[in-house]
């Protein structure tokens, strides 16, 4: 059996290698067709990698619980009448969360307040955003530590004046000096510099749910701080008149232990703050679900570029038919030879079929070979076109500007896989032309 | 005595333009084991069909054709396949050897179609080699031959399934006469060891050399007679 099939490939090559350029050329047109396959797969891989990491910055197991301002102020007439706008997530509903799902099932819950505050040390000022929040947080979003500590929870208990600045804000409150140890001001509060934050990327902004971050502007105090300091009204002046806001929380950041947990948890969750807040006055995001998305999204994207590849192969494919009709016309007479010595028409057809699959198979390998070359074709073409065209290049979104192609395992072995299956496809009909001619006529043919 | 193979009332139509042309219209003949035949005729005897018949390359319209005490007409492509590679030993006018392949592995065709190529077989390919004088040829391919070389390794080749009979479409056709009378030789020594040899030839020279020649015209036998 092994040996029988060693002797069919080992004269199908033979035979290929009679007519070297015109294998070489059948080759080539199957060798682009899967040298498209994985470039393309590769670089929508490159594309949906990049998309996922952003979103799994947001935590695959996290559900995002934050304040929105209610859009139709209209419809709540008692903050009309009142000063104040009152929305928004609650103290409550943190306690609220947390005593009502099953114990286990949050790992960690991290309530924050953010809101626009002005920072001053001396003469310096920096308008920046002003971040309540547990010690939980810096590993949330992933906080680094340039020098001293992050907080801790004796800072909230009892609430102490400290605070650390982010890299942008501690550079320009203390652009000669070290802030460890110094404080700074806000509103009429001093504040003891404890830690900065290492220069962190701002996150992109992710459909229209979540905002883009920049952490690089903030100061981040306790929570506990925060509330009997600052309050949680923000007043801010607008054409003259003041407007007040009264909000709790501005975010509520879950992390559920059990990934499978948490689609099921954000309907718990939903459903128990609708109960509290008929003006819909909150947001629930669930990264997870992003994810999925972008998923989605990542499988079409790689339908639409095989599909492309497809018609590259199916180009190919009819190069190899072609070939393998003129072989099996020019051997017309050995095959009437073979089936005059005892050859069966199944033995024409394995023969024949035998010959089209190495011509694909070695084009398919060939392919993959240079599949490889995607990350320096796809580095070279950048540098080329930004080379010869800047400001055509310069106007590309960055997606593609910073595209780094990556090769998925499953498009190799898919590749060869197809390019055997090409083989089989486009080399039937040669195969059985060849078969189920008259062996009589066959051995006459010249 | 045993025969190799028995014809009874073959008869064989074709159709050309819906009209009916009878090329066989009821031959009946047997030959015994180491017998020597020539099978000759006219251009349109219907010899070229009889011999397609008695190769087992196609199906008569009538009769039957006893091989080894089997009646072959009947049987279907797989199984006429088979009996080729078991049965029938082969040599052409014009030699067809498989280009591609060396000497030894053009006499293991057959062989190779039986889907029994084993190691004793493969040298028995090559004692068969050098009893047809190309010992020394193994592995050269058959463009590297010449034409009574070429039939040689033929002869070799429709000798390697040890046949029922060896069916010879004009063997000589194409080879000078130095090298006919090699070949013929090499025929009789064959014939002389106990090998059943059918020669379908148009010339009277090489018909006079078998020991029984058999005439066909207009698709019947017109005589059978030994030499």
């Amino acid at each position: 059996m092994i040996r029988s099939i060693f002797i069919t490939l080992r004269s199908a090559i033979y035979s290929l290698l009679l007519h070297k350029l015109r294998t070489g050329l059948a080759v080539v047109g199957i060798l682009i067709g899967i040298m498209a396959v994985i470039w393309l797969v590769a670089m929508g891989q490159g594309v949906s990698h990049q998309a996922q990491k952003q979103i799994e910055d947001l935590g695959a197991r996290n559900i995002i619980v934050r304040s929105v301002k209610p859009s139709d102020q209209g419809s709540a007439a008692a903050s009309t009448r009142s000063f104040f706008l009152e929305y928004g997530l609650l103290r409550d509903d943190y306690r609220r969360i947390i005593s009502n799902l099953p114990t286990g099932v949050i790992e960690q819950a991290v309530p924050i307040r953010e809101m626009r505050k002005e920072f001053r040390r001396g003469e310096h000022t920096v308008e920046g955003r002003l971040v309540g929040c547990s010690p939980e947080y810096a590993s949330l979003n992933n906080l680094r530590m340039a020098r001293g500590r992050f907080l801790e929870d004796r800072d909230g208990r009892p609430p102490n004046n400290v605070c650390v600045l982010a890299a942008t804000t501690a550079a320009k409150l203390f652009p000669l000096e070290d802030a460890i140890g110094k404080s700074i001001q806000i509103d009429r509060d001093f504040y003891l510099v404890i830690g900065q934050t290492a220069e962190r990327d701002p996150t992109a902004a992710i459909g229209g749910s979540l905002d883009s971050q920049d952490y690089n502007l903030d100061v981040y105090i306790p929570l506990e701080t925060q509330r009997w300091r600052i309050g949680d009204m923000v007043f801010t002046s607008r054409s003259g008149s003041r407007e007040g806001e009264i909000v709790q929380l501005s975010q509520i950041t879950l992390t559920i232990s059990d990934k499978d947990q948490v689609y099921e948890t954000a309907a718990v969750i939903r459903g128990l703050l609708e109960k509290y807040h008929p003006r819909q006055d909150f947001g629930v995001v669930v990264p997870q679900e992003l994810l999925r998305q972008a998923k989605l999204i990542e499988m079409m994207f790689n339908l639409l570029l095989v599909i492309i590849a497809g018609i590259s192969l199916v180009v190919g494919g009819i190069g190899i038919m072609n070939i393998m009709l003129a072989t099996v016309t020019e051997r017309t007479r050995e095959i009437g030879i073979r089936r005059a010595l005892g050859a069966r028409r199944q033995a024409i057809i394995q023969q024949f079929l035998a010959e089209s699959i190495v011509l694909t198979s070695v084009g398919g390998l060939l392919g993959v070979g240079c599949g490889f070359l995607v990350g320096p074709a796809v580095r070279t073409a950048r540098e080329l076109a930004l080379h010869l065209f800047p400001d055509m290049v310069s106007a590309l979104p960055s997606v593609i500007m910073e595209l780094e192609p990556r090769i998925a395992w499953w498009s190799i072995a898919a590749s060869l896989f197809i390019s055997i299956g090409v083989g089989v496809v486009f080399g039937i009909y040669p195969a059985l032309r060849a078969a189920y001619m008259d062996p009589i006529e066959a051995l006459r043919h010249e | 005595m045993a025969l190799a193979f028995q014809v009874q009332n073959l008869r064989k139509d074709y159709v050309l333009k819906s009209e009916v042309v009878r090329a066989l219209r009821g031959v009946t003949f047997q030959v015994a084991r180491g017998e020597y035949i020539a099978i000759m005729g006219p251009s349109g005897s219907g010899k070229s069909t009889l011999l397609n018949l008695l190769g087992c390359l196609d199906r008569p319209t009538s009769g039957s054709y006893l091989l080894g005490g089997r009646d072959v007409a009947r049987l279907s492509d797989n199984a006429l396949s088979d009996v080729r590679a078991a049965n029938i030993g082969f040599v052409f006018q014009s030699y067809n050897l498989i280009p591609q392949l060396t000497v030894v592995e053009n006499i293991e065709v057959p062989l190779y179609y039986q889907g029994r190529l084993d190691a004793a077989k493969r040298r028995r390919c090559r004692d068969l080699a050098c009893l047809v004088g190309l010992g020394a040829r193994l592995s050269h391919r058959p463009t590297e031959l010449s034409g009574g070389q070429q039939q040689r390794v033929a002869i070799a080749r429709s000798l390697a399934n040890d046949p029922y009979f060896i069916l010879a479409d004009e063997p000589t056709g194409n080879l000078d006469s130095a090298t006919t009378d090699e070949i013929l030789d090499l025929f009789r020594k064959l014939n002389s060891e106990g090998k059943t040899i059918v020669l379908v030839t148009h010339e009277n020279d090489v018909a006079a050399r078998c020991k029984r020649v058999l005439r066909l015209r207009d698709g019947l036998v017109e005589s059978d007679v030994r030499n």
